[in-house]
Parts: C-alpha cells; sequence; structure tokens
C-alpha cells in the first residue's frame, strides 16, 4: 500500500495531541462503493456519497461522479485528495486533445491518460478510478484503472471499500443486454447493499446515465434507497 | 464480525473459507467449500470437510486455523456428548453452540478459529448461531463466514427469505457458494451441503463443475 501524507503540516508543533481532534490528523479517504454498467447506447455510473477523515464523516452528500468531458466521468475512490488531483489533470490533457482533434475525445484516450499517471506515481498515490462514458466509435464503455495503475475493459465494474460485499450480487445480477431503466435498478440496489454493510459507505446514492444525447443525473435519497433488512 | 484480514495471516494450514448456514421452514441447510490453504497460494487439501458433525442433528462448519478448528470441535462434540447423557435427552443447538463459545471466548489469546453450528431441535425447530473469533455467540435466520463471505454480504442480504422451501434454500445456498467460490482464490473445491430437519440429515456434495455458473466468460 502507498504511504499516505500527513494530513496538516502544523502536525509537528502539537505532537503532545490534546490540541488536536483524533480524526483531523487521518487523512481524508473517500472509503466508497463505486459502480459503472455498459448498456447499448451508454452507460450507467454511481457512487456513494460519505468521505471520511477516520470514523468522523467529513462529508456526507459528496459528489464522486466527476465529469472529465462531455460524455466521459469517473467515479472516485480512495485518496479524495489523490484523485481530485489527477482527475484536475486528466480533465486538462483531455481537453486539451479534444481541441487538437477538432472532435469529442474518445473514452478509451480518457482510460489511458488516468493508467498513464496511476501507473507512473504508483507509489505516491491512493486512487482507485473507474471510466465510464460513451463515444462515436464504440458506444458505452467502462475502463477501470484500480490501485496499482493497471487497466481493463468491463461490461460492469465495482470498485472502493464496499464494493467487496457486492461481488456476488453483481456476479449472480448482472445480465448482458439491459436497458438503461435496469441498469439505473441494478445500480441502485447494489449501491443500497454496500451501503447497508460497509462502514466506509452510506449517505445518498448518485447515479448518472451517459448516452449521445447526453448526461441524466439523479439522487436517491438514504429513505427511498431499497430496504434489504432481514436479519 | 468476522475478521477476514486475519485468515491471511495464519500461520500453517488455513480454511479460507466460505461458511453458510440457512434456516427454510422445517429445517436448516449448512454449507462450506472444500479448500484448504497454506498461505494463500498453496491448497493443501481440495477436499476437505469442514461441516463436522457434533450430534446426531447438530452439524458445526469451521474457519480459520484448520488445527485449532479441529482441537475445538473435537472437545466440544466430547462436551456435547456428555451433556447430552446427563440430561437424557438430545443437546439444544443452543447448548452446542454455548460450549463451543465458552471454548472459544476463553482461549480467545490462544485461538484464530470461527464456527457457524446449525441443527434442529424439539424446542426451537431449526436454529444458526454464530460464533465469531473473539468468542461471541448471535442467534440468527441465516449466517455466512470465512474470508469467502465478503464478497456474497450482498447476494445473500438481498435474496434470503425466511421461511423458504427446502427446494428453495438448497438453490440459494448452492448460489452464494458457487459466488463466493467464484471470487474468493482461497475458497474452491466442492460444494458440501448437509440438510438437517427433524426426519434426519441429509449430504449434498456438488463437484466444481456442476456448480451454477455466474457469467464465468
Amino acid at each position: 500500500m502507498a504511504a499516505y501524507m500527513s494530513a496538516t503540516r502544523s502536525e509537528s508543533a502539537f505532537s503532545t495531541n490534546d490540541l488536536v481532534p483524533e480524526w483531523a490528523k487521518e487523512e481524508v479517504s473517500t472509503g466508497t462503493t463505486i459502480m459503472a454498467v455498459e448498456f447499448d447506447g451508454g452507460v450507467v455510473i454511481g457512487a456513494d456519497s460519505r468521505t471520511t477523515t477516520g470514523a468522523y464523516i467529513a462529508n456526507r452528500v459528496t459528489d464522486k461522479l466527476t465529469p472529465i468531458h462531455d460524455h466521459i466521468f469517473c467515479c472516485r475512490s480512495g485518496s479524495a485528495a489523490d484523485t481530485q488531483a489527477v482527475a484536475d489533470a486528466v480533465t486538462y490533457q483531455l481537453g486539451f486533445h479534444s481541441i487538437e482533434l477538432d472532435e469529442p475525445p474518445l473514452v478509451q484516450t480518457a482510460a489511458n491518460l488516468f493508467k498513464q499517471m496511476c501507473y507512473r506515481y504508483r507509489e505516491e498515490l491512493t486512487a482507485g478510478i473507474i471510466v465510464a462514458g460513451w463515444d462515436k466509435r464504440k458506444g458505452g464503455q467502462v475502463y477501470t484503472v484500480p490501485m496499482g495503475g493497471m487497466i481493463v475493459r468491463q461490461p460492469v465494474s465495482v470498485g472502493g471499500s464496499g464494493s467487496s460485499y457486492i461481488y456476488g450480487f453483481m456476479d449472480s445480477n448482472y445480465k448482458p443486454g439491459m436497458t438503461k431503466e435496469e441498469c439505473l435498478t441494478f445500480c441502485t440496489q447494489a449501491l443500497a447493499l454496500a451501503m447497508e454493510r460497509d462502514g466506509s459507505s452510506g449517505g445518498v446514492a448518485r447515479l448518472a446515465a451517459i448516452t449521445e444525447g447526453g448526461v441524466e443525473r439523479r439522487v436517491v435519497l438514504g429513505n427511498q434507497l431499497p430496504k434489504f433488512s432481514n436479519v | 464480525m468476522d475478521r477476514h484480514y486475519m485468515d491471511s495471516q495464519i500461520k500453517g494450514v488455513s480454511t479460507g473459507t466460505t461458511i453458510l448456514a440457512v434456516t427454510f421452514n422445517g429445517g436448516v441447510i449448512i454449507g462450506s467449500d472444500s479448500r484448504a490453504s497454506m498461505g494463500g497460494s498453496y491448497v493443501s487439501s481440495k477436499t476437505i470437510n469442514k461441516l463436522i458433525q457434533v450430534h446426531d442433528r447438530i452439524f458445526c462448519c469451521i474457519s480459520g486455523s484448520l488445527a485449532d478448528a479441529q482441537a475445538v470441535t473435537k472437545t466440544a462434540k466430547f462436551q456435547i456428548s456428555l451433556h447430552s447423557i446427563q440430561m437424557d435427552s438430545p443437546p439444544l443447538v443452543k447448548a452446542a453452540a454455548s460450549i463451543l463459545k465458552e471454548l472459544c471466548y476463553n482461549n480467545k489469546e490462544e485461538l484464530q478459529a470461527g464456527f457457524i453450528t446449525a441443527g434442529w431441535d424439539k424446542k426451537k425447530g431449526p436454529q444458526v448461531y454464530t460464533v465469531a473469533l473473539g468468542g461471541m455467540l448471535l442467534n440468527l435466520p441465516f449466517a455466512i463466514g470465512g474470508s469467502g463471505s465478503t464478497y456474497i454480504y450482498g447476494y445473500t442480504d438481498a435474496k434470503f427469505k425466511p421461511d423458504m422451501s427446502r427446494e428453495e434454500c438448497l438453490q440459494f445456498a448452492t448460489n452464494a457458494l458457487a459466488l463466493a467460490m467464484g471470487r474468493d482464490n482461497v475458497s474452491g473445491g466442492v460444494a458440501h451441503l448437509v440438510v438437517i430437519t427433524e426426519g434426519g440429515v441429509e449430504h449434498v456434495v456438488i463437484p466444481g463443475d456442476k456448480l451454477p455458473k455466474f457469467n464465468d466468460e
């Protein structure tokens, strides 16, 4: 695992820790659940909304679905600082590339830009990213760039600390050839299940559907999430 | 609940594993995979049986350090038999689970094993009890454990219904094991299932190639 940088520089002056609460010394992390699904004509992406510093929830309404270009988004998991920095850098690079080309960029290009940065700085970064979007050449695509910097295209991908709990659900419930509404339901259920089991995931479920026509965003509030409490 | 990361730090042979027990209308199904590994890179047994019969209608499935689990279940089996003879009646599932819990709690520093106890008794019918690593005892309608269980929390939360039929429950347990074995590298081999009802005990073994497949291209 990559080493964490200290969250605040003033830490050394307060080595007797009474003045700083425990959570302020922890790194801000998006212990999280993110996922993306391809369908014919686009992709559906989803994420929870919790950002934690240790046991404190720093932001309970985080937006982890970050636009990189008009039809390309990324889902961020890992260190909040690292993923924001990488996403900003890739947004710039992709915007510049798109102007040079005079054409909307390919999802594969965006994904490879993420991979290049995550692989080169693999020792310093803690970032697990899912890149998803629509382009004219290959339609809806999902590329996962986990920690370490590999890249692979998958029809459905989950990431973040909460993802472990929903591999079984994903394997059994994903069917190729789902419609956009089926994908949205699938994502909502999977996120709800993960948020129920993972302490670092929670809040609201943010979803987005990306197609040729554009991006449609949805929020499912906590009390509207599907409930699965049998135990 | 289970400290799943501990499995990789167990010295010697460990049952990095997937175990589960599910109640249904009239009985309980207890199941496990069959792989024993040393450190996650060597499979020391492909066909180990993790479902130990501790009494006529009470079974126990083991996870964690294989040596610890075998030692504890041998002791528990003896104590349960003795208790049953003294009471002159079949033991309660809760009694069997409590005996395991006492052993785990009193020796918590040395042991690294978790159990799921399931069975049928005349007082409360089918029951499932889980004894976690530190010695906590919990009664649940269904329980999952072992390193592979992490991957099926979402699936079991979504698909479990109370009062299923025997066939529905068998399908649920088989699917859950297959999904976990498909994602966890230290779970695998065959799926062992035991159906416990008032009438008796039935073993079902499903070899790896006959397990349900989920998007396994």
